[in-house]
């Protein structure tokens, strides 16, 4: 009875284990998008990898290959029909950037205005290792205090002392 | 003294950059069209069998404002271009956007109609042409065909009458 019980309990687990990651897995695969055809492999991997680099401007925090709205939908068909027209990854981006502005790129490109952008994680590292540097410094200097002949005539004295 | 004061300024310096953070509205991205010429604009008409060109606007200072009726915030906005329209004479062309003409039309029946164009965009292209990507979405376009001014979201009292009334004005003086 009471090994019946027990079996019954961990056959109940070993369902909550596959049953779980099964149901987090099945969300996953409701969000994904719709799925395409292509000619060429070399079009199709260009388009997957052109919508993780593109961001969704409704979600925002979202690129257009994870988004479901409606506009992520149809700047995918746009970024689709571009491919399969023949224009190089290069002019699809440009066609977003003169329509979304530069926001629609995941990784901002190096110029003037994002300069601060892309320095400042050395400059903040720059800072850090300074700030480091001295404290290692100081602590070394601390270390080194100079002790006085006569305090250390002293110090003997009282070590060597007969009492 | 001077060893409290490094880390106070640190402290201020990256509280102002926060508190500008967060006071930015991260829907409001610059619209690359402001100051270049607007995009091109070639669609049928919602009352009408003709189409509705950029060239049809050549000269005139005119509003371009996207909705759609499935668009909730267009319904907040609806009043105020209403009241716009009435006591104003600028062109305001609308933009139905990924709407069907039965819905737009019950839509305007039914809320009003402040527009003096109306475009249908049914696929969304021109939405896309145009960087569309938060409807109710508004565009003020010179004599030249120039965007000045692009507003995201809907327009309010406050956005009309500070905004979009004395831009306006100055436009439509400038020759």
């Amino acid at each position: 009875m009471i090994s019946i019980f027990k079996r019954s309990i961990s056959r109940s687990r070993w369902i909550i284990a596959l049953v779980i990651p099964a149901l987090l897995w099945s969300t996953l695969a409701w969000s994904a998008i719709e799925s395409r055809e292509f000619d060429d492999p070399i079009h199709e991997a260009r388009y997957y990898n052109l919508i993780k680099k593109l961001r969704c401007l409704v979600c925002q925090n979202q690129n257009l290959a994870d988004s479901n709205a409606d506009l992520a939908r149809d700047l995918r068909n746009k970024a689709y029909d571009m491919i399969n027209a023949g224009r190089s990854d290069a002019e699809i981006a440009d066609f977003m950037v003169d329509r979304y502005g530069e926001f629609v790129l995941y990784d901002p490109p190096l110029d003037f205005h994002t300069l601060f952008l892309w320095g400042a994680p050395f400059l903040f590292g720059l800072i850090g290792g300074l700030v480091f540097f001295n404290l290692v410094r100081k602590r070394k200097s601390d270390r080194e205090t100079v002790v006085s002949q006569q305090d250390l005539d002293n110090a003997r004295n009282l070590l060597t002392r007969d009492d | 003294m001077t060893r409290y004061l490094l880390p106070l300024g640190i402290f201020i310096l990256l509280a102002s950059f926060l508190a500008i953070g967060l006071n930015l509205d991260p829907r409001e991205v610059p619209s690359p069209f402001v100051g270049k010429q607007a995009p091109p604009l070639d669609l049928p008409r919602l009352y009408n069998a003709d189409r509705i060109t950029s060239n049809d606007l050549k000269g005139k200072v005119w509003i371009l404002n996207v909705w759609a009726s499935w668009c909730v915030s267009c319904r907040a906005e609806h009043p105020v271009l209403n009241e716009y329209a009435a006591t104003s004479d600028v062109t305001l062309v609308g933009l139905n956007y990924k709407d069907t003409d039965v819905d737009a039309k019950r839509w305007l029946a039914s809320l009003g109609n402040p527009y003096h164009l109306i475009a249908v965009d049914r696929n969304g292209d021109t939405g896309i042409e145009w960087g569309v990507y938060g409807v109710p979405e508004t565009f003020v376009i010179d004599r030249n065909g120039v965007v000045i001014y692009k507003h995201i979201g809907p327009i309010d009292e406050g956005v009309l009458n500070d905004k979009i009334k004395p831009l306006i004005s100055e436009l439509e003086t400038r020759s």
